[in-house]
């Protein structure tokens, strides 16, 4: 007994068995072709039938670490083949979170292998929580290694089906010494997305920024000279008055120069990245990432026009597209 | 006043030039400092002025305290980075020809390369009203956000109203990389390169190359500035400040000056010219050799333009003559500039300036009198004119 009774609670449920989750399709020969081909393997055994036969396996097999792969749920989250179990393995992570232990971090997946598994298979695994250890001070914070082995079959016509390899998941749930790493799902390691970073925002460009949202491109204008200014000023620049005002562009300009830019990659941007210093109708300039360039189409004096992309993380960015495109 | 003539350059040290220095940003410093004040045969307790510039993250007073310092009476920092670099001798010039100080120490230290990496384009900008955030609010959120790509849209203008072309951009790299090949003091030493490889080296950020972009180095330079009477008395030729200036011109702004009615020159550049050649009294032609800041190939072309060593949008024309090479008119960047030896923010530029007025640099030019020594370029700036004899 510890002195923590929700523990002794959740340690009472180690060795729960849960049902069967199916893979939703059998052993095939394009899943294998494409995980050789995204890992770099090239072995004929895997991908040429010729070859395989003159093997002691006299037939085209799986790579083994394919293993968890044939039976991971796909694009969307907890979509399961029909006769899957409605049970959930990871309810353990659940009641974890509901003492505060809401972060996750996977720390190991140990694949073992029992026979090759071959094409036309049809292959299901079982889950048994296995293990919950004692609280342990981590350098990521406090919390409780939890340990689940997934084993896998492959169902056979006659019932006696076959035992094939299992998977030993061991997470590390836990409360955070400082802020809470940002959660993908429960048995996901946490990786924080990197997301553009946002535009400072002052009392100086508010109304560019709220222009924005109201998808309107303002441009600064002096009420005392009627001079227009990009980027704003809390002054202008040409008689230093601070009535300042904004008419809305038309959106309309052309390039007056541009790059693209290659390297370094810097996430969440896709490469290569054009940008251009547009030079609007009204006069002013702007810069902005571009889109609709074929590549080699970009050249100084393209006519580009106004669109508003909207980004995560609650961004909305002015850009320009080609005329046309 | 003018401060033409009155101070001069009488010590010159520095550390190696690596891409690691496995030391403090400190220990840098003063290895350059002691390195410079042993060359130029003064106590280092003697010294009472210091000038850096920004991004060096190493306080004056903690060399001070080391080198046992008893007064110090004038310290500064310029900002804006590379286009400070020759900031710190106008202060140091100043503050020795009106008497606020004696013996100045100006100095760079930086693990540029294996503790920041300015190339990266990360720099944890964020939605605060701080002013850089808002001022770089209008390029990061579209991933605009590396020097080379910054530059990169002066260049694409530039090669369009001018003719000049990425190959240009090449010549210049290449005339480095010969100088680099030379000096064994250089990253690049006995490693020549041809316009074929800087054509087949990767787009970094169209139009600039791998090859037209400076390294990323750790090292460190210091001078010791005191007055031109007193460098008589010391063991080195006296290198003589004859010009020193800065420059802030209209619609300037810190990489991104994008919004001035011509974005093809340099004109806070030719601001500093102006103020250089009337505080020396001297003309392009009386200069022997130039470094001209060179962190990436394409703003070579404008400075030689501004410094009127040819007229404005012929700078291609200029190096395709050769001139700024080996042999050439006006051999630039003799060092290798910071593409071939390192890039030590400009300091490194402003050291081999002084060799030459010395007689010292390893691709000696013939009868120097006179080196334009130029700081960072797209940003506030400076430069300055070294000589061998006082100014009038």
């Amino acid at each position: 007994m510890s002195d923590k009774p929700w523990l002794d609670k959740i340690k009472a449920i180690v060795g729960q068995q849960y049902g069967k989750v199916y893979a939703w399709d059998h052993v095939n020969q394009p899943m294998i072709r494409q995980w050789c081909e995204v890992m770099g393997i090239t072995n004929p055994l895997y991908l040429d039938e010729a070859y395989a036969k003159t093997t002691e396996f006299g037939q085209i097999v799986a790579p083994p670490a394919m293993l968890q792969a044939w039976c991971l749920e796909g694009l969307h989250m907890n979509n399961y083949p029909p006769g899957s179990t409605d049970e959930n393995p990871y309810e353990v992570l659940k009641r974890f979170e509901a003492h505060g232990f809401e972060s996750v971090v996977a720390v190991n997946s140990d694949l073992s292998f029992a026979r090759y598994v071959h094409l036309g298979e049809k292959l299901y695994y079982t889950t048994i929580l296995n293990d919950v250890g004692d609280e342990k001070v981590t350098a990521l914070g406090t919390g409780y290694f939890v340990t689940l082995v997934m084993r896998f079959y492959s169902e056979q016509a006659n019932g006696a089906d076959e035992y094939v390899g299992q998977l030993t998941f061991r997470v590390f749930k836990f409360a955070p010494h400082q802020k809470p790493t940002p959660q993908t799902d429960d048995a996901a390691p946490a990786v924080p997305k990197i997301l553009r970073s946002k535009p400072g925002i002052s009392q100086d460009n508010a109304f560019f920024w709220e222009g924005v949202k109201a998808r309107e491109l303002r441009i600064q204008q002096c009420q005392s000279c009627e001079a227009l200014q990009h980027p704003p000023g809390p002054v202008c620049q040409h008689c230093q008055s601070d009535e300042l005002s904004y008419i809305v562009s038309s959106g309309k300009g052309s390039l007056y120069s541009f790059v693209v830019m290659h390297y370094p990659e810097v996430p969440p941007f896709e490469y290569p990245n054009p940008i251009g210093l547009v030079e609007l109708a009204e006069g002013v300039r702007m810069v902005t990432g571009l889109e609709g360039f074929a590549k080699g189409e970009l050249a100084i004096g393209s006519e580009v026009e106004l669109v508003f992309n909207e980004f995560e993380g609650e961004l909305t960015l002015p850009m320009f597209r080609k005329v046309g495109a | 006043m003018n401060i033409a003539g009155k101070t001069a350059v009488v010590g010159l040290g520095q550390t190696e030039f690596s891409k690691n220095s496995g030391r403090t940003e400190l220990k840098l410093a003063l290895e350059a400092t002691l390195a410079a004040l042993r060359d130029a045969g003064i106590e280092p307790s003697e010294v009472d002025g210091f000038s850096s510039y920004s991004v060096d993250k190493v306080p004056e007073y903690e060399i001070a305290r080391l080198l046992g310092c008893k007064e110090v009476n004038f310290f500064s920092q310029v900002p804006h980075g590379g286009g400070a670099a020759c900031g710190p001798l106008l202060h140091a010039a100043m503050a020795v020809a009106t008497g606020v100080a004696k013996t100045v120490v100006v100095y760079r230290a930086m693990n540029e390369r294996s503790w920041y990496r300015f190339g990266t384009g990360s720099y944890g900008f964020s939605d605060s009203p701080i002013f850089q955030h808002v001022n770089y609010g209008w390029y990061m959120p579209h991933g605009f956000h590396t020097p080379a790509g910054w530059i990169g849209m002066f260049a694409q203008r530039y090669m369009h109203e001018y003719g000049a072309t990425t190959e240009d951009f090449g010549r210049i790299s290449v005339a480095a990389r010969d100088f680099a090949a030379t000096n064994p003091n250089a990253f690049f030493y006995e490693q020549p390169i041809t316009l074929a490889d800087h054509a087949a080296s990767k787009w970094i950020c169209e139009p600039l190359r791998l090859l037209d972009c400076c390294q990323e180095s750790d090292g460190a330079v210091a001078m010791v500035i005191t007055s031109a009477e007193r460098a008589k008395d010391l063991p080195n030729k006296p290198v003589y400040i004859n010009g020193a200036a800065q420059g802030i011109a209209p619609g300037q702004q810190e990489m991104t000056s994008f919004y001035r009615p011509s974005i093809t020159g340099l004109p806070e550049m030719g601001i500093v010219a102006k103020r250089l050649y009337a505080q020396s009294g001297l003309t392009p032609q009386e200069i022997q050799t130039a470094v001209l800041y060179d962190h990436f190939t394409p703003f070579v072309m404008p400075q030689l333009e501004e410094f009127g060593f040819c007229a404005r949008g012929e700078a291609k024309e200029f190096v395709r003559a050769g001139h700024h090479a080996r042999g050439g008119k006006l051999p630039i960047n003799t060092h290798g500039g910071q593409i071939g030896e390192a890039y030590i923010h400009g300091m490194n530029g402003i050291a081999e300036g002084v060799r030459q007025v010395r007689g010292q640099s390893v691709n000696q030019v013939e009868n120097v009198k006179n080196v334009l020594v130029t700081a960072g370029t797209g940003v506030p700036t400076s430069a300055l004119i070294v000589s061998d004899q006082e100014a009038e």
